[in-house]
């Protein structure tokens, strides 16, 4: 009885003593791009660890990584490296920072299925974005006039696309700018000379998606989790967190779970590409 | 007894007073509000804060207009003697490429060489264009500053490019904003205020009471639906159909707004045109149909003309609505910042241009500023229509 007693005790206070190890509060604020990610990561999270508050809030990455530097967030996530001026500006603070690869998004270039263009490099896909090419004829296809579908500028995949894509010139003011990838997924599967770029997890058979090429035409990939997990499809990019080391230990049992393999399972369902 | 009615007369007198002394002057300061932040505008530059552009002190370029700036930075010029300066090709500098001219231990640790090593950069090479941030041009630079002017009205309202986020100088011409704004609304009445006109008169004088009683609720529902519903409608249902009929490239043109900005405007013409026609006093209709006229004629020569004024109105309120309506024309008009030379082309309009960058825009920066000053633009647009209404008014 006594034993019994004793192994009761032990386990009443250890239990709590457990989950208050695991028990996580913070904040997270930056990209829209990573904000569904870490919306049902600290979801997940919050359930399996009572007494964990989480908050995710978007902007865009550079509201988050200014919060950092204000100390106004405790998670930046941010779906672009740290640029050099903002590294510059925690550095003048005197405050170190650590940096985690959540998960890698993947963007797809589609055409409307019943355009021949099966693939295009990336020369051919800024001289469309920015206007120099209005012909599908100019590159293999049809006699046809290109209609180009972007993003709106408030969005990091507008963002993204114009610096890795674009080489950072500016996108053609003849551009439709859609104000969802609904819309642009929409567009591109009724117009015939459409063109738009989607996240990986948009792609259906309404639309077409293009093989792409970095190197002058040598090889083409095709956009899927597979080549955007081994790294040989070009238009990804990493999404990243961004926190201080000083409180390193208040937020590391939640970017863990990311990381772990139920963390990355959610990566994965959510649409993005996992990390491993 | 009496006492207590007049206590209870003047305190509702005191509510109504107080309600619309509340209405009055929360109205004027939101338009202070809008003006304030509006016309900040013009006080600020098209650059981001604290940051200029520079080019090596031999270079003999003194001015650079924004065009220019874009085009270098699209490197659509890429020598300097497009510009009229040397023979020289140009070499583009930002804090994020410094990194590829200098290893990190020629940058310092903590970064403390940069602002020696972009001095010397610069000076090093005759074709530089940097754009930097301020706090990196200390004490004894030998290098030019290219000048960044203030926004100027002129340059706001006749600019003929908006590019909120061109980098390095952004461009807010409000042109191509305008005309879409107008080309859309202008449409949309075109189509719905015939239609609206024709349908307030069947009701009002044709139909039967029964036809009537179903007709109007269905009429009233229209306007019970969220406009995003309409826009999806448009971009799955209007914008092929568009596309089919007048074989087009692409099917989201200004065209397809107005269409649904007319749906979206029926059920306000219509009804307030309707009562408008109800308010015709029986016994003038009932002379007229005395005197021999048909009841077409007395349509037209009676009912009409006596109620004008309430038509008027309904057009303008339907114009009200089609001005400042953002979500579904934001889906279905392609929203290229285009001068628009056809109802058959993309355009971009001032509320769906305030609806999807005002998100992104940081709080009090010049991008913001010009989304309010798109705000003021837009106020101008549907008080001029307001006034002219109240001048047909005074003239009858």
């Amino acid at each position: 009885m006594k034993k019994i007693i004793i192994a009761l005790s032990v386990i009443a206070f250890a239990v709590p003593a457990l989950v208050q190890a695991q028990r996580v509060v913070c904040k997270i604020k930056g990209s829209d791009t990573c904000l569904p990610l870490s919306q049902k990561e600290a979801e997940v999270y919050m359930q399996k660890n009572p007494g964990s508050s989480i908050s995710v809030v978007g902007g865009g990455s550079g509201v988050g990584l200014a919060a950092l530097l204000s100390g106004t967030t405790d998670i930046a996530q941010s779906s672009r490296k740290m640029k050099l001026d903002e590294k510059i500006k925690l550095q003048d603070a005197g405050k170190a920072f650590k940096e985690v690869i959540i998960a890698y998004d993947a963007l797809a270039v589609v055409v409307n299925p019943a355009n021949k263009v099966n693939q295009l490099t990336r020369e051919q896909l800024e001289d469309i974005f920015t206007g120099k090419v209005t012909n599908w004829k100019e590159v293999g296809g049809d006699d046809m006039k290109i209609i180009a579908y972007s993003r709106e500028s408030s969005s990091g995949t507008f963002e993204f696309f114009k610096e890795h894509v674009l080489n950072k010139k500016n996108f053609a003011t003849t551009a439709l700018l859609m104000p969802a990838t609904g819309a642009i997924v929409q567009s591109v599967s009724q117009t015939a000379g459409a063109i738009g770029y989607i996240g990986l997890a948009y792609i259906n058979k309404d639309v077409k998606a293009l093989k792409v090429s970095y190197d002058q035409g040598k090889t083409y990939v095709a956009p899927a989790v597979e080549t955007a997990k081994n790294k040989t499809y070009p238009i990804t990019r990493p999404l990243y967190y961004y926190y201080l080391t000083s409180i390193e230990k208040t937020v590391k049992p939640y970017v863990d779970f990311i990381l772990s393999a139920d963390g990355q399972k959610i990566v994965h369902e959510e649409g993005y590409v996992p990390i491993k | 007894m009496k006492k207590y009615r007049r206590i209870s007369e003047k305190v509702a007198v005191g509510i109504l007073f107080s309600s619309s002394t509340v209405t009055t002057i929360t109205v004027l300061f939101i338009i202070l509000f809008l003006f304030r932040e509006g016309l900040g505008i013009f006080n600020s530059r098209p650059v981001e804060n604290n940051y200029e552009i520079v080019v090596n002190q031999d270079n003999p370029i003194n001015q650079l207009s924004a065009r220019h700036l874009k085009d270098i930075f699209n490197q659509d010029i890429t020598n300097w003697k497009t510009l009229g300066g040397n023979n020289d090709s140009i070499i583009l500098l930002t804090i994020s490429e410094i990194g590829n001219y200098y290893s990190e231990e020629e940058l310092g640790a903590n970064f403390e060489y940069l602002p020696q090593r972009i001095n010397d950069f610069v000076q090093q090479h005759t074709g530089v264009f940097a754009y930097i941030s301020k706090a990196y041009i200390t004490g004894n630079f030998r290098w030019k500053i290219i000048p960044v002017h203030k926004i100027s009205v002129g340059e706001f309202l006749t600019g003929q490019q908006w590019y909120p986020t061109a980098s390095p100088v952004a461009l807010y011409g409000v042109l191509p904003l305008i005309l879409g704004t107008l080309w859309v609304t202008l449409g949309a009445i075109a189509l719905a205020l015939p239609i609206g006109l024709v349908t307030a008169i069947y009701m009002a004088e044709v139909a039967g009471n029964r036809f009537r009683n179903i007709l109007k609720p269905v009429i009233e529902l229209l306007s019970g639906i969220p406009s995003v519903v309409y826009g999806f409608f448009g971009l799955v249902v209007l914008v092929p159909l568009i596309q089919k009929t007048f074989n087009l490239p692409v099917g989201e043109t200004a065209l397809a707004g107005s269409v649904i900005l007319a749906i979206m405007a029926l059920p306000t013409i219509i009804t307030i045109t309707e009562d408008a026609l109800r308010t015709t006093p029986v016994s003038l209709k009932e002379a007229s149909l005395a005197l021999g006229a048909s009841k077409w004629q007395t349509i037209r020569r009676v009912i009409i003309p006596h109620s004008i004024s309430g038509i008027t109105a309904a057009a303008i309120l339907g114009i009200g609505r089609a001005v400042g309506e953002t979500m579904a024309v934001l889906m279905v008009t392609g929203n290229a910042s285009v001068i628009p030379s056809s109802f058959l082309q993309p355009v971009r309009t001032i509320p769906a241009t305030i609806a999807a960058e005002l998100g992104e825009a940081p709080f009090g920066s010049t991008h913001f500023k010009a989304l309010f000053a798109l705000g003021i633009i837009l106020f101008i647009i549907t008080f001029v229509f307001n006034s002219l209404v109240e001048l047909v008014k005074a003239k009858r």
